[in-house]
């Protein structure tokens, strides 16, 4: 019986504790205001294996999450690519997710509305799609990538497509960045791509998931740059000089972080409140 | 004569030895090392007076077609997706652009496939060393000798999960982490799968196994089937329990909570690989008020669990589940000897700091596969 | 025999991964390259495995009428609708069986599989996402209590880290002398990610990576088979 009723006050605090971040959150949207962030050294290092990789190199972002993530990867997968094309890398586009191969579109044509028609599918970029495997499909591509991916998502021959004319192998890329939200994922980048055949990469993570990666961020460069969540997609926006949508989003997602403090001060309180509530009981007995 | 001639040949080979080292312009090309043959690895040092480099390789017309052209003094470009044994020729051409100068270096090498990867030899190494050590305790194990094993109460509590479950009459909830069949950490989730299979089959409490992928739940079947065999209930089995949601991360989310909230589980197991969506799945969880019990390789998403369940095993207690649950000697050895591994890895690390705090930095450079 | 013939398959592709890693020369390379093909190939026939799966058992609780049947009906409706729509037109570049149906892109804005993949499943996804927040929220009200010397040090390092992360780090403890920079909230809660985190999660990880050799050796070696579906 006790146990009910402690699952029901659960039940309540917690549609409480909801409500409260709700309003948490729509508040800074509806009346927005300006905090500055600052970038660390994680998304600092992420954007110099970027910014020093020479003009024309070919690159690979791989698109390895799905819509559920889409907030807190995609302006990461935006921030990158516009980086990218700024450097004129060339971009291979590839996922080991499902979903991925639409979130690589739906990035390209967001980033394609600043750059226009300077930007040209199967020259400066190219979606190979999605291919299951994980791990095994990065092997594989060290060894030739277009048995991996005969043909792009438009259904253009790998031989046919300009950018991939003197691509053969994973060897012949220059850096990978693994937009990741589980597995396969960065994991399976860093293991094979970095471990097996030493090509840069760097990552992008959500937040939950960051804290995991960051023992690959060492001396050995396992992780060439992590970007962990909104605030790191925040970082990389202020580095590249323009306000996204993660900058955007980091005013609620500061207000929760407070409200989440007030909480752990209101559970502290309450946990107090009961424990004197006993002793007085306790004494009262006693007496 | 053919004395000055000598002495003229000298002097000009000592001039070219002791000339400034920036002033000569060097390149060559060599089959890459411990490789299966597929690349060549080309290194050039310059002199400060050119502007552009050309790398051209042979074709088989031996008609010269550029390979690289990003300018450097002192680089090096490794060209892969070659056929091994194959004899290749190149040449490096400079170019002053302003001065309208050039001047074309040769080379030639030939690929071969090497019998070992030189750079792995300290992976090789440790790897023998460890494997041995379990083999060790393996066959001491089977020789009878008595092995400790610490309590791990997340394990010890199964039964009682499980118990608790069947005196509730609800089902229990098992989930294999999110991984694929490739990943070591749904093996471990399967095989304790097994043992949680053959205990609800004698207690008579339903199970309820939803999989993210296909192969993964194709397995479960196989396991679940043989503990009910092994349990003797073969007709309590019921192939629909153990079930194929969606690949999609967040969809089998969904799918799970779902079933946590209207089936009510009393026990609900979380073993294997979980990612972002670890706190969502045992929060429901917790909601429902089931014993939980979960247990992951990834230590990212342990505060999660240990915050919202009963019982958390820490990695590689997920890995060693299956040994401890079945007493089974042999496989408690192996646990033996991964803490030999474990004092083994201790040892290296204090080492390693000591040599690099002494300068001795061979230390480092052969576990990175530097010699 | 049932269960030997998949032991000796684990024993000899175990085998032959372990020696491919070390020796390049064909044809050890070879064999990787071909186990992994083949892993390849029997996921993408695992698909239509699952898909089978999820027919059957939703098919099955319909017909039974089992509790809450209704809702295996709304799984079975946005399974057909979804590869039906993706069958006959196709989605983004690649075309269906009727085309890339321009009229109906031009009424929809895009393709007929695209506009519910766009304004339905991503809202749905990114809601089922979003209440990680809400379970953060509530876990933490619950579990940061102080209790024990470790609890509390949780909880100071939590306030740190989580204060930190937010843009009014800067603003709260910009006041620090240049001296004292370290003291910094941003800074301090870089120091405890990269150094006391990163330290604890390596420790984890190399135990972890030693019960991961354990197991494999134990599975390779045939003395655990439990997941094959034949325990010891």
């Amino acid at each position: 019986m006790s146990e009910d009723i402690n699952l029901t006050k659960t039940l309540r605090e917690r549609r409480i504790i909801f409500l409260l971040l709700v309003l948490a959150v729509a508040i800074p949207i509806i009346f927005p205001f300006s905090l500055k962030t600052h970038s660390t050294p994680l998304t600092e290092k992420a954007f110099n294996l970027i910014e020093s990789t020479p003009a024309g190199s070919p690159v690979i972002i791989s698109f390895d999450y799905d819509p559920s993530t889409v907030t807190e990867l995609q302006p990461m997968a935006i921030a990158i690519i516009e980086h990218a094309w700024r450097k004129n890398h060339r971009i291979i586009a590839m996922a080991m997710w499902p979903q991925g191969s639409q979130m690589a579109d739906m990035a390209f044509s967001e980033v394609q509305k600043k750059f226009g028609e300077e930007k040209v599918y199967g020259v400066d970029y190219v979606n190979l799609g999605y291919k299951p495997g994980g791990m095994v499909i990065i092997q594989t591509m060290g060894r030739n990538l277009k048995t991996v991916f005969p043909k792009d998502t438009a259904m253009n021959d790998y031989d046919s497509i300009p950018l991939l004319k003197n691509i053969k192998t994973i060897k012949d890329i220059k850096y990978v960045v693994s937009l990741s939200a589980g597995d396969p994922g960065l994991r399976d980048w860093i293991m094979t791509a970095n471990g097996k055949f030493g090509i840069p990469v760097a990552g992008g993570t959500t937040a939950v998931s960051a804290p995991g990666f960051l023992p690959y961020v060492n001396d050995q460069n396992q992780l060439s740059g992590l970007l962990g969540g909104l605030k790191a997609a925040a970082e990389y926006e202020l580095l590249l000089g323009y306000e996204g949508t993660a900058s955007r989003g980091m005013n609620p997602q500061s207000i929760a972080h407070l409200l989440i403090l007030a909480l752990i001060v209101a559970g502290n309180i309450r946990v107090w409140r009961n424990r004197r509530k006993e002793k007085m009981a306790k004494e009262v007995n006693n007496g | 004569m053919k004395h000055l001639h000598l002495i003229l040949l000298f002097l000009l080979i000592s001039m070219v030895a002791f000339a400034n080292p920036e002033e000569i312009d060097t390149y060559y090309a060599e089959d890459a090392p411990w490789d299966d043959g597929t690349a060549v690895l080309h290194k050039w040092n310059l002199s400060a007076k050119w502007d552009s480099l050309s790398l051209q390789k042979a074709d088989s017309l031996g008609v010269y077609q550029e390979i690289f052209n990003e300018f450097s003094l002192s680089g090096q470009y490794k060209e892969t997706g070659l056929t091994p044994d194959i004899k290749h020729q190149y040449r490096l051409v400079l170019y002053n652009k302003e001065q309208g100068d050039s001047l074309t270096l040769f080379a030639e090498t030939t690929t071969q496939q090497q019998w070992f990867s030189m750079d792995k030899l300290p992976l090789l190494i440790l790897l023998l060393i460890i494997c041995s050590s379990v083999l060790y305790y393996i066959l001491s194990a089977r020789r009878g000798k008595e092995l400790f094993i610490r309590r791990i109460s997340g394990l010890d509590s199964i039964d009682e999960a499980i118990g608790r479950a069947t005196e509730k009459g609800k089902p229990i909830l098992y989930v294999p982490g999110i991984s694929d069949l490739n990943d070591i950490q749904t093996i471990a989730s399967l095989n304790i799968l097994n043992h949680v299979a053959m205990k609800s089959a004698e207690y008579g409490t339903e199970l309820l196994v939803p999989c993210r992928f296909s192969m993964v739940m194709s397995a479960a079947h196989e396991t679940v089937k043989d503990a009910y065999l092994k349990a003797g209930r073969p007709d309590a089995y019921k192939e629909d329990n153990i079930f194929y949601v969606t690949d999609d991360q967040f969809g089998f989310v969904a799918g799970v909570d779902g079933i946590m909230l209207r089936e009510m589980p009393a026990a609900n197991f979380f073993l294997g690989a979980f990612w972002a969506e670890s706190l969502i799945l045992t929060e429901t969880g917790f909601i429902t008020g089931a014993i939980q019990t979960a247990g992951t390789g990834q230590p990212h998403q342990l505060p999660f669990f240990v915050v919202s369940c009963d019982y958390t095993l820490i990695g590689e207690e997920l890995y060693a589940a299956s040994a401890y649950l079945s007493r089974d000697p042999q496989q408690l050895g192996s646990l033996k000897g991964q803490d030999f591994g474990k004092l083994l890895t201790i040892i290296l690390i204090l080492a390693g700091i000591i040599a690099e705090i002494a300068g001795f930095g061979w230390f480092k450079n052969f576990f990175e596969g530097v010699f | 025999m049932k269960s030997k013939i998949p032991q000796l398959l684990a024993f000899l592709s175990g085998l032959v991964i372990l020696v491919a890693a070390f020796i390049p020369h064909t044809p050890f390379g070879m064999f990787e390259e071909t186990l992994t093909n083949w892993f390849m190939i029997i996921s993408s026939f695992a698909i239509l495995l699952g898909q089978s799966s999820l027919i059957q058992s939703n098919v099955a609780k319909i017909t039974q009428k089992a509790p809450n049947w209704k809702y295996h009906i709304a799984t079975l409706v946005s399974f057909g609708v979804m590869l039906i729509f993706g069958l006959l037109w196709g989605m983004e570049n690649t075309p269906g069986i009727l085309g890339q149906g321009e009229k109906l892109a031009e009424s929809l804005g895009s393709k007929p599989f695209d506009y519910l993949f766009e304004y339905a499943f991503m809202p749905l996804s990114s809601t089922m996402f979003s209440l990680l927040a809400f379970y953060i929220a509530s876990a933490a009200y619950r579990a940061f209590i102080m209790r024990t010397f470790e609890s509390n040090l949780l909880l100071i390092t939590a306030v740190i880290v989580m204060l930190g992360r937010t843009s009014f780090a800067t603003i709260l403890t910009s006041w620090i002398p240049d001296s004292l920079h370290f003291l910094r909230l941003p800074e301090l809660t870089d120091f405890i990610m990269q150094y006391p985190n990163t330290a604890a999660q390596r420790a984890i990880l190399i135990s972890a990576a030693l019960g991961v050799v354990g197991a494999s050796l134990r599975i390779i070696l045939g003395i655990e088979r439990s997941y094959l579906g034949g325990e010891k």
